[in-house]
């Protein structure tokens, strides 16, 4: 199994590996979910989803759904 | 005087409607692209004593890939050399902030051969967040002019006017080659259409956008090897993406310095208590209860003002013009139906004035970060969650909250179950009805009953809402596969001016959209109401003064007139032709008349059986009695009771009898499909579960 940013812990940074392309919308590449940056999970919504993320200076909410298919690996 | 046409664009929450406010002011007109719900924002711009810009505020996108109806217009308006709005140049706005990702919009913009200016916002804040720019060397590296500039703070618009004002100055060339993304793809394209663009013809063949006279099927007509597969698309488009940001970052890096530390410390701080699993909900719950409190009780003192000034407006003009038809149309047909307009503006204001305030500020997207859980499970995500309570005061306001829902088949769904939210209008129903056929008993010692069946009808509201949800959307397609991506932008203090603006905008699109279409109704249904085909209807007068002359007071004559010209009216005679239809709902013909008038506001129902039953007062109490007397025509006992009470409270909860939310349904879908849709599928449930409650409970 791999890491993906869907397992990250509150506070916990990653970097992208790589991304299931058929799952992942153009949208979130273009705000810099791309391999090699940083991914850091800021806070879990109360009721487990969403995630709330900083990719790359981009503050996003993301669903676990989405966020399984981003294979990273985990910093600290 | 010549006028050059300047396309605002940018990402969401880089201030640039704040900029668009700032360069524009009070002068902007708000329109329609055809055939599409967007609305177009345009506004003049004084550049020099002989030059003036035409500003279009372009919706906010992250890139030229369309991901949403808004973010086509987008691409479109900037490919299209023959639309009249075709813009002489593009003003990109950024946040300084976040400069990398908003300069990929950037580059695929430069990449069109569209002269650009990059208008880096928030530029006051670059010391404090440990920010800086080599203006002149990340200007040459780019290919463009940077005005930095503060919307906030007023700062940096001359620099920019003049910059706009000299646009035929602007580097057109682009340093990012299109070629690195699939060097043999685009040179075919090149080869292929050697005068065009090939990032446009790109765009054309990525987003099956048609622009100036060139189609995809043109494209695949020269060369079918260029269209290709969904898969191989959305690769080349994966390595556009990726190509841009590895020129970006090579550009960046030599010229912007970014803090990260200094640059989010107070976010997350705030964001720890914002979305904190208990406080979270804490804070979102008060902030409702403001906004509810605002609709629902601060606004009921501007629309009693305005309700006795139309009323007041009505008998000063109805004993200043001699009586006559025409003094009647006036004064009981279109200044009521006027009225009728203006008493919404109070309640459309409060909800965008704490709206704008919520989404200006950043917080909108934390109650959609809070509540996407529980809505997913109905289709719907956390934008859904502010209309839907706010229906809970008034649908219209509601449905024009729904435009923050970028996701069209999610905007649609919420429009159509909003009307299902238990809206202030049915609550005078409510009262009267409940007061009559519940018993006001306690229950377990402490809950009165009346109380809990008030109760039960807020959540059956919701409840509807919910499962329609949920059911439309398991029903209506969408080829395009969802996606929840929301940005959490950086927390910042409202701008007055920008929620004036807001407030300003909605207010007129409601008067001018839906305005028109209220007014037209409530003439033709106060026509219906004044006019009879029979002899009954013209007599009314005679007939009463002749009859009851000796043993009714004058006033109680009137009433009596009154009483008999609305039961013989065409409106009268169209609740009496009902009466067949809702006979098996325990109804007579009396609430027929109600019911059809009750398509003018679900409030007059009260008001209509008043008239019926000649009851000369406004007083609760007396209507009350006079409806408890009242005999079943056909089955004997009292006309309301348990069973017809319960028919009558299902049916003014799912029933779609309110015309003003039917009008706003049309302006914010742009279409009649949708509000006929919620007129008949809403009225043929509220039948059924009437029909259901009397046969089984009489």
């Amino acid at each position: 199994m791999e890491t993906t940013a869907a397992q990250l812990k509150k506070g916990q940074k990653g970097i992208i590996k790589t991304y299931h392309a058929e799952h992942i919308p153009l949208k979130l590449l273009e705000m810099g979910c791309l391999p090699g940056n940083e991914i850091e999970l800021l806070h879990i919504a109360p009721l487990k989803d969403p995630l709330y993320i900083n990719i790359n200076g981009s503050h996003l909410a993301i669903r676990k759904e989405t966020a399984k298919h981003i294979e990273i690996e985990v910093v600290k | 005087m010549q006028e050059i046409n300047v396309a605002l664009v940018g990402n969401p929450n880089t201030g640039k409607t704040s900029v668009f406010n700032q360069l524009t002011g009070l002068n902007q007109q708000v329109g329609n692209y055809p055939g599409i719900t967007v609305d177009k924002k345009t506004g003049g711009c004084q550049l020099s004593k002989n030059q003036s810009a035409k500003i279009i505020d372009l919706p906010g996108t992250y890139s030229l890939n369309a991901s949403s109806e808004d973010e086509r217009i987008v691409t479109k308006l900037l490919l299209d050399e023959n639309q009249t709005d075709f813009p002489n140049l593009a003003v990109v706005v950024c946040d300084a902030l976040n400069l990398k990702r908003n300069l990929l919009l950037f580059t695929q913009i430069k990449s069109l051969g569209i002269p650009t200016i990059l208008a880096i916002n928030m530029a006051d804040q670059m010391d404090r967040k440990g920010i800086n720019i080599d203006v002149p060397a990340l200007e040459n590296a780019l290919d463009t002019k940077i005005a930095l500039i503060s919307a906030r703070k007023k700062q940096g618009f001359n620099e920019l006017k003049q910059l706009i004002a000299d646009y035929k100055n602007l580097p057109v060339n682009t340093s990012f080659n299109i070629d690195d993304i699939a060097p043999e793809y685009f040179n075919t394209l090149k080869n292929e259409f050697p005068t065009q663009e090939a990032y446009k013809l790109w765009l054309v063949i990525s987003q099956d956008i048609v622009f100036g006279n060139i189609t995809k099927q043109q494209i695949s007509d020269k060369n079918k090897n260029l269209l290709l597969e969904a898969s191989a698309l959305k690769k080349l488009q994966h390595k556009e993406t990726v190509k841009r940001y590895q020129f970006i970052k090579e550009k960046l890096d030599k010229h912007y310095n970014i803090d990260l530390n200094k640059a989010t410390g107070f976010r997350a701080k705030l964001d720890n208590i914002l979305t904190h699993k208990v406080w979270g909900y804490v804070i979102f719950f008060f902030i409702m209860l403001l906004i509810f409190q605002a609709i629902y009780d601060w606004s009921s003192y501007p629309m009693d003002f305005i309700d006795s000034s139309f009323a007041s407006l009505s008998t000063w003009i109805s004993e200043l013009l001699p009586p006559g038809k025409f003094t009647d149309l006036l004064t009981e047909g279109i200044i009521p139906g006027i009225g009728g307009v203006v008493i919404f503006i109070p309640q459309i204001a409060f909800l965008f004035f704490f709206i704008s305030i919520l989404e200006e500020s950043g917080y909108m997207s934390r109650v959609v970060f809070l509540t996407d859980n529980i809505m997913k499970r109905f289709g719907l995500s956390g934008k859904s969650v502010v209309p839907l309570v706010s229906g809970t005061a008034c649908a219209i306001p509601a449905v024009m909250a729904t435009r923050n829902i970028e996701d069209w088949k999610e905007r649609l769904i919420t429009i159509l179950v909003v009307p299902f939210t238990t809206c202030a209008a049915r609550l005078p129903v409510y009262l009267i009805i409940i007061a009559l056929v519940i018993p006001d008993q306690r229950v377990l010692g402490i809950f009165n009953l009346q109380g809990l069946t008030l109760m039960a009808l807020y959540v059956l509201g919701f409840g509807m809402a919910i499962l329609s949800a949920w059911l439309l959307n398991k029903i209506l397609k969408s080829n395009v596969k969802k996606y929840f991506i929301i940005e959490m932008p950086a927390y910042k203090l409202p701008l007055a001016r920008n929620v004036f603006f807001n407030v300003v905008e909605k207010t007129k699109a409601f008067v001018f959209g839906a305005g028109k279409i209220i007014l037209a109704i409530s003439i033709i249904l106060w026509v219906l109401a004044s006019y009879g085909p029979t002899k009954e209807f013209y007599d009314a007068e005679t007939f009463v003064t002749e009859n009851y002359a000796d043993s009714l007071s004058p006033e109680e004559i009137d009433t009596k007139i009154a009483s008999i010209k609305l039961e013989n009216s065409f409106l009268g005679l169209a609740g009496k032709g009902i009466e067949p239809i809702v006979a098996p709902l325990g109804y007579d013909w009396k609430i027929g008349i109600a019911i059809v008038s009750s398509f003018a506001a679900r409030e007059v129902f009260v008001g209509t059986l008043a008239t019926i039953y000649s009851v000369n007062s406004e007083e609760e109490e007396t209507i009350k009695n006079r409806m408890a007397a009242e005999v079943n025509p056909i089955l004997g006992g009292p006309l309301f009771n348990f069973a017809s009470g319960i028919s009558l409270l299902l049916f003014y909860a799912f029933a779609m009898q309110c015309m003003s939310t039917l009008a706003i349904v049309k302006r914010e879908t742009k279409t009649w499909k949708w509000p006929m849709y919620q007129l008949i599928s809403m009225s043929a449930i509220a039948y059924i579960f009437a029909l259901a409650a009397f046969q089984l409970l009489k």
